[in-house]
């Protein structure tokens, strides 16, 4: 399998403090991954690394088959490459209809007059009725985003993600707040996305990685403590100490 | 299906119906028409309303839509007035060297006709040359493609130099208002070619129609004014209405969000600033020749402030809003300052509202921002019955009915 993503040696440190030290991160095309890991591992931090919200002090981040590094980009070409997030925090546009924040993450020309001169077509209408009814917000179209609920904002994040067409997904805590069913959807929605692209989860409940039935990876004080699958990963010794240690 | 742009936005059709109402309710009651209701200062007054309107819409744009506080566009709107006024300068003091210089015995040369000009026009600065920035001004083609290219420029080397480096909320704001005050105090200077504090003036004569008298002209002025006014709006609604509109109110409600969907924040705050300019500067073109003078103290940094307050009081973030701040602050704004309210004797102090309209606009303006966010814009929802719930924050749980952090706390 070829590597799409290829974190090596990153370090970042705020004000002295290392988030993250000496991290190294693979994944392939068509992979999930879970990140588990203490508050403050540097998951968060590992996710603003990739898509260029924070510039690391040292390391590489290499993209793709034509190896570009992601370190030049801005956070905009990063998105264009094919990275998308999911932020830990749903953030969707409130004040816009669900409709809108969907056409608008929809994969299409992103230049000011393209946009600009942009007319919506039938197919356009089509994909994102067929995006919703994947999240499940079919009936919620033509609402205003912050009116929704809290799990369908998540969902909303996840299916305006899903209308990038990215090739990697980052999504930071999918699950978080979120009722038992609403949990399973999600596995299912996140499942059915690795299998035509990279996935990287990133979650505390061991519950809903497990469902995940993914390779796991274990951050601990800003590197890679253990990697490997989830019961490998859980009788590991070290991840032990630290998640009973705390 | 596709629906047009005025079945998707019904304002856009009502705002140019009540304007070509207006418009032509002024013209029958003008002097021009013979009716003598409406006197050719007030139409001119009318007509200058028009175009701060259009500047507010621009403001609108760029602050109401796109959430960036520019305290600077009357620079655009001022250099949009200099622009054209150095035409109407040049052309009507070249008419009237002309003619007086057509009696001579020896008919003048060229040279001689421009020297003259510079003369009269620079005499107040004690020079007499031509600066090299009014090469073009013997042209009304050139110095109107000057009006919309000189500000344009602006805007562009400044909004790159601003956006391009992230600076955003207070700092650009304080940024603009540097820049516009720079500006000021730049052409306040004798020798910053456009007659420092005297300002260009005469600019309501028109070159070669000084037969037509100038209640004729303003209601010309008024047409126009309500033209531009009229074709920024429909301008404005399209540009907003959209996907390009909603990119523009994503940046305004969580801009790293629109760059994290791969749309490059810089580039749409940059093209919204610049086309705000030169919208900006074409209401000040039309501006000027209607107020006949234009100067520095124009463009002070205050100028763009009442920008901000117009449309804060009008009701940011919906065009109509912006217009009808702009219209009724401005002219409120004229009569209290224009000393037709009488002033109030309190026995110990008189309230003189000519120095008190400020604190009052002040006070109002507080008190909008404070309760009223909508501003007056806002008065249409309660008619229109338009009251979504307003649901920000973080949700305390799962379930569409949760509370919300604000509605728990209230
Ligand atoms: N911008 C910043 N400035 C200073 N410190 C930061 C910054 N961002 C993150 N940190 C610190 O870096 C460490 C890693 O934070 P990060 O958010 O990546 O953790 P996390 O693994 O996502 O934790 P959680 O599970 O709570 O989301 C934390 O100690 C945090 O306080
Ligand atoms: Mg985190």
């Amino acid at each position: 399998m070829s590597t799409l993503l290829e974190v090596s040696g990153v370090s970042v440190s705020f004000d002295g403090f290392k988030a993250i030290n000496n991290l190294s991160f693979q994944i392939g095309n068509a992979e999930m991954r879970a990140i588990i890991g203490p508050n403050g591992a540097g998951k968060t931090t590992f996710m603003d690394i990739v898509t260029g919200k924070t510039r690391p002090n040292e390391g590489r981040v290499i993209w793709g088959e034509k190896s570009v590094s992601l370190l030049k980009m801005s956070e905009a070409q990063i998105a264009r490459a094919g990275v998308g997030r999911k932020f830990q925090r749903p953030t969707v546009f409130e004040d816009q209809s669900v409709f809108d924040n969907l056409l608008m993450a929809l994969k299409k020309q992103r230049g000011p007059l393209s946009v600009l001169l942009y007319r919506k077509s039938e197919e356009d209408t089509a994909k994102v009725q067929e995006l919703a009814a994947e999240i499940g917000l079919v009936d919620q179209l033509p609402r205003k985003s912050g009116e929704l609920s809290h799990g369908q904002k998540q969902w909303l994040e996840i299916g305006m993600l899903l209308a990038q067409d990215p090739r990697l997904l980052l999504v930071d805590e999918p699950a978080a707040g979120m009722t038992p069913e609403e949990r399973e959807h999600t596995t299912s929605i996140l499942v059915e996305a690795a299998k035509t692209r990279a996935v990287v989860v990133v979650e505390h409940d061991m519950e809903f990685v497990r469902r995940l039935n993914c390779k796991v990876t274990v951050l601990h004080e800003g590197s890679v403590l253990a990697e490997g699958s989830l019961d490998h990963v859980t009788s590991n010794q070290d991840v032990i100490d630290v998640y009973l240690g705390r | 299906m596709r629906k047009s742009l005025f079945a998707r936005n019904p304002s856009v059709l009502i705002f140019l119906t009540c304007l070509a109402l207006f418009t032509l309710g002024v013209t029958v009651l003008s002097e021009a028409f013979g009716t003598d209701m409406i006197s050719t200062s007030f139409v001119k007054t009318l007509g200058k309303t028009l175009c701060l309107c259009l500047i507010a819409l621009a403001m609108d744009l760029v602050w109401g839509y796109t959430g960036i506080l520019s305290l600077g566009h009357f620079a655009f709107f001022g250099l949009g007035g200099y622009m054209i006024g150095m035409w109407l300068m040049y052309e009507r003091t070249r008419d009237i060297i002309v003619t007086s210089m057509a009696n001579n015995p020896i008919p003048p040369t060229d040279s001689e006709v421009v020297a003259a000009i510079g003369n009269q026009i620079f005499g107040v600065v004690g020079s007499s040359d031509f600066p090299l920035i009014w090469g073009f001004s013997h042209s009304l083609t050139l110095q109107l493609i000057l009006v919309v290219a000189v500000p344009g420029l602006l805007a562009l080397i400044f909004g790159w130099l601003a956006f391009r480096s992230r600076v955003t909320g207070v700092y650009l704001s304080i940024l603009t208002q540097a820049m516009t005050l720079a500006l000021a105090l730049y052409l306040f200077q004798n020798d910053s070619g456009l007659r420092g504090n005297n300002g260009l003036s005469g600019l309501q004569n028109l070159p070669g129609l000084d037969d037509v008298p100038q209640s004729v002209v303003s209601i010309w002025f008024l047409w126009a004014s309500a033209l531009a006014l009229g074709l920024g709006y429909i301008f404005a609604a399209w540009v907003v209405s959209g996907k390009f509109g909603s990119v523009l109110r994503g940046i305004r409600d969580d801009e790293a969000r629109v760059r994290f969907l791969g749309y490059s924040v810089e580039g749409y705050k940059l093209f919204i600033f610049t086309v705000t300019a030169i919208i900006s500067a074409i209401a000040g073109a039309l501006y000027y020749p209607q107020a006949g003078i234009i100067n520095p103290a124009e463009i002070a940094p205050i100028a763009s402030i009442y920008l901000a307050v117009w449309v804060a009081i009008g009701g940011r973030g919906r065009l109509y809003g912006a217009v009808i701040g702009a219209a009724f602050v401005s002219l409120v704004s004229t009569w209290f300052t224009g000393g037709q309210v009488p002033s109030i004797p309190l026995g110990f102090y008189t309230i003189d509202w000519v120095d008190w309209w400020q604190v009052v606009l002040g006070l109002s303006f507080v008190l909008v921002t404070l309760f009223a966010p909508k501003g007056i814009g806002g008065l249409f929802d309660l008619i229109s019955g338009r009251t979504s719930p307003n649901r920000h924050g973080q949700d305390l749980g799962p379930g569409a009915g949760s509370l919300q952090e604000q509605e728990a706390e209230s």
